[in-house]
């Protein structure tokens, strides 16, 4: 088998002691079989901010040359699967300023796989995966996200889920018999082995062929040689802003132009133009600037600026005016203002009542951990809702 | 009572019995710096004392800081320098140690921040005497880095360093290294230039696109990758590499305009016959000039060379000067423990330099004079004839000699 590399997408800082476990989870059950491993993650990504996508790796050899081959290296060239914590990644990666936004099968290589945790269906999933040249596979990890709509706490089994999903996706990287021997050596415990085997036989997989997928080509920039960048460290900065839309009226900050921001949210802010109180909250809040003042005094999320943090949501008094909402239900960028002006009040409320209630499939959601005891809260909730 | 006119506003070249430390204040007044900032340490500690006494006499205008620390004080004049502000700043020994964090990035952010270090050995033990590690420290960071003997070069080389570290080609800070007590404290007569003259030999800061002001918006050093920074590191490079040229344009009309022509980069004494030389930096040109004069009246053919610019490396001046010799013998006033041969950072820049020529020299390794000891004269000529004696027995163990430790 030579080598058999191993890349998990995630989003920082939540999920990386998950994408740790994962990749620790690899390495060992690939001893199992006599094989070593590395496991890594991608230097540059840190530090990581609340939802930015990041990267950790596991690579699996005969042999301490063949792993060589892997080590000093920020990421293989490419994988045999990547695995994404986040289905809202599957429209693409953006992990820094710069960089573009990489297609979250990037590195998967010919006939590898795609393994996503999700409640989506396949369909859903292939329509925001942007094409690859090559045939892959892409399998579904079925779950509810345990945490702030994301699979986080190690209470919802996703490590070792991943691990089970793992040995029937790529059964050259290692059995189910070494997966659950490792499960029960490292994490102790009988359940886990039982939702590693669960994961094995449940497991949904479908081929996508080259031509299926998103079609748009994702942005990236053009890294310029030294005699081009202008010296002293130096980099033009983002200017100060204008009237909304080139109008003397409202206020459109620039913005910068190389960080698009599309793939950091999971979730975006929906406003409701008509029950807006027009107080600014969250304008003087928002940490990335991301809204534009209308001509009418009205505050519009421009998406290419918005990382979802949510903040615009918790401190906005009136309910409902603002509704975070995930990032699946959406295709497009385009300016819900504009949505707002095009469609009339009542064709823009049918609109918001969709997204809101569509919301509601993806489970809790909260901004973040709060307070003392929220984690239990949410923990007892989710297993109600299980049962 | 008539007032007389203040020494900085005078147009016409005038003698002073001044210090190295006064020497390079007073070109602070030439200059017309905009921001000082300081901290005490000895022996640099003299020139924040005359700044201040210039400042009180009317005869400099400036921003002068009294900082909590070195680090403030290297921080505040770099992000002056940002803001096209013409700056100067020093420290000695570990004090120069403490600021070096942003040392290191006024070098990587291409602010040309004039600097004297007062050379002092490193602590510990405490000690105020010379030694060449502190401003050596920054030999690789992309400062330029030069060493003067008299008061009169310090001052002259206080001029042309904010000509050349300012110049658009080169925008890189520059370190004035001065040997503490032997010319930091020594008073000598320094012909000091009118400002008109200094103006048309400076022209102002200008920073161009790079300036941090609000009508031309920039981000100065974000975070970046590792796709950035080599390309970042290249046009460190070539700014070096650019301010060889600079530099020799500089002297050339320095001498020009002040009439004191000098070699930039090396100073070659008795040479001309010369089969053997002795090489060093600073003060330790005297004894070593004194004792070849006495070594010349006994008929040996011997000299001297002083580099006068460590950075950027003056290699090709020293492979064409020193292939001529068959000896020559380096002398550190700095210590490099493990490095090759044991040798001075001088030695193995030099044994380096002379590597790719055809026709070497021997090179033979000096340490003297640390923590401010003497060079005297029967060191220089015990130095010269193990040079000759090293070159006659054919020894190629090239040991370093440590020349008057107690043994």
């Amino acid at each position: 088998m030579a080598t058999v590399a191993v890349e998990v997408v995630y989003r920082g800082v939540f999920q990386k002691s998950l994408a740790k476990e994962i990749c620790r989870g690899i390495v060992f059950a690939a001893r199992k079989e006599g094989r070593i491993g590395t496991a890594f993650g991608r230097y540059g990504d840190s530090p990581e901010r609340n939802g930015i996508p990041a990267k950790q790796y596991a690579v699996v050899a005969d042999g301490e040359e063949e792993l060589e081959a892997s080590l000093s290296q920020y990421e293989p060239a490419e994988v045999d699967v990547t695995i994404a914590l986040d289905d809202t990644l599957c429209k693409g990666v953006e992990s820094w300023a710069w960089y573009g936004l990489q297609p979250v099968n990037k590195l998967v290589k010919e006939n590898g796989t795609l393994i996503v945790t999700s409640v989506q269906s396949p369909e859903d999933l292939v329509r925001s995966i942007h094409r690859n040249g090559v045939p892959y596979n892409l399998a579904i990890l079925r779950g509810q996200p345990s945490f702030s709509g994301l699979w986080v706490y190690r209470d919802d089994h996703t490590d070792v889920r991943v691990l089970g999903a793992l040995s029937k996706s790529c059964p050259q990287l290692f059995s189910l018999a070494s997966v659950e021997e490792t499960v029960k050596e490292q994490w102790r415990s009988d359940l886990k082995v039982a939702s590693a085997r669960r994961a094995y036989e449940r497991l949904m997989t479908r081929l996508v062929e080259p031509g299926e997928g998103n079609p748009e080509e994702a942005y990236s920039y053009h890294l310029l040689p030294w005699q081009e960048m202008r010296e002293g460290v130096v980099v033009p900065a983002v200017p100060k802003g204008n009237g909304f839309r080139g109008g003397d009226k409202g206020f459109e900050p620039a913005r910068n132009p190389h960080f698009k921001k599309f793939a950091t949210r999971s979730m975006r802010p929906v406003v409701n133009f008509d029950t807006c109180a027009k107080c600014s909250l969250c304008w003087l809040h928002c940490p990335d600037g991301c809204f534009d003042i209308t001509p009418e005094g009205l505050y519009d999320a421009n998406i290419n600026a918005c990382c979802g943090c949510g903040i615009c949501e918790e401190v906005c008094p009136v309910k409902g005016a603002i509704t975070m909402v995930n990032e699946a239900l959406f295709t497009e960028n385009g300016s819900q203002y504009e949505l707002w002006k095009a469609q009339g009040k009542e064709g823009y409320q049918t609109w918001v009542g969709e997204k809101v209630t569509a919301q509601k499939g993806f489970g809790q959601w909260s901004h973040g951990y709060h307070h003392k005891g929220q984690y239990e809260t949410e923990l007892a909730l989710a297993s109600k809702e299980a049962q | 009572m008539t007032t007389l006119p203040a020494l900085g506003g005078i147009q016409v070249e005038r003698d002073e019995l001044i210090s190295g430390s006064e020497a390079i204040a007073r070109a602070c007044v030439l200059a017309d710096v905009d921001v000082i900032t300081a901290y005490p340490i000895r022996p640099y500690d003299t020139v924040m004392q005359y700044v201040a006494r210039l400042i009180a006499n009317g005869e400099l205008d400036c921003e002068f800081i009294v900082a909590d620390s070195e680090h403030s004080q290297f921080e505040m004049v770099k992000h002056a320098s940002a803001v096209g502000a013409r700056v100067f700043v020093g420290s000695s020994g570990v004090g120069w140690f403490y600021a070096f964090e942003a040392i290191t990035v006024t070098a990587g952010l291409r602010l040309p921040v004039v600097a004297m270090v007062g050379n002092r050995a490193l602590d510990d033990p405490g000690a105020f005497g010379v030694e060449h590690n502190d401003a050596l420290a920054v030999r690789d960071l992309g400062w330029l880095l030069t060493w003067v003997d008299t008061a009169q070069e310090a001052l002259d080389t206080a001029l042309i360093a904010w000509r050349v570290a300012e110049d658009p080609r080169v925008f890189l800070p520059c370190a004035i290294s001065a040997d503490g007590a032997f010319l930091t404290h020594s008073q000598q007569i320094v012909k000091v230039p009118g400002k008109k003259l200094v103006q048309q030999f400076i022209p102002p800061y200008n920073r161009g696109n790079l300036v941090l002001h609000p009508d031309n918006p920039i981000t100065i050093a974000p975070q970046v990758n590792e796709d950035w920074l080599m390309e970042i590191r290249k046009q460190t490079d070539e700014a070096m590499r650019r301010a060889k040229g600079v530099l020799a344009e500089a002297y050339q009309e320095f001498g020009d305009i002040f009439g004191r022509r000098r070699d930039p980069f090396i100073e070659e004494y008795e040479t001309d016959d010369a089969e053997l030389v002795l090489v060093g930096m600073g003060t330790l040109a005297m004894p070593v000039k004194v004792a070849v004069r006495k070594l010349r009246e006994q008929g040996q053919k011997v000299g001297f060379i002083r580099v006068k610019w460590f950075r950027p490396f003056p290699t090709q001046e020293l492979q064409q000067s020193l292939s001529r010799f068959k000896a020559v013998g380096v002398v550190d006033r700095d210590f490099s423990m493990g490095s090759p041969s044991y040798g001075g950072v001088l030695f193995n820049e030099i044994r380096s330099a002379l590597y790719p020529l055809p026709q070497r020299p021997a090179v033979v390794g000096f340490i003297a004079g640390l923590g401010g000891r003497e060079i005297r004269v029967p060191d220089v000529s015990n130095m010269i004839d193990m040079t000759r004696k090293t070159v006659e027995e054919g020894r190629t163990d090239q040991q370093t000699h440590w020349i008057g430790v107690r043994e």
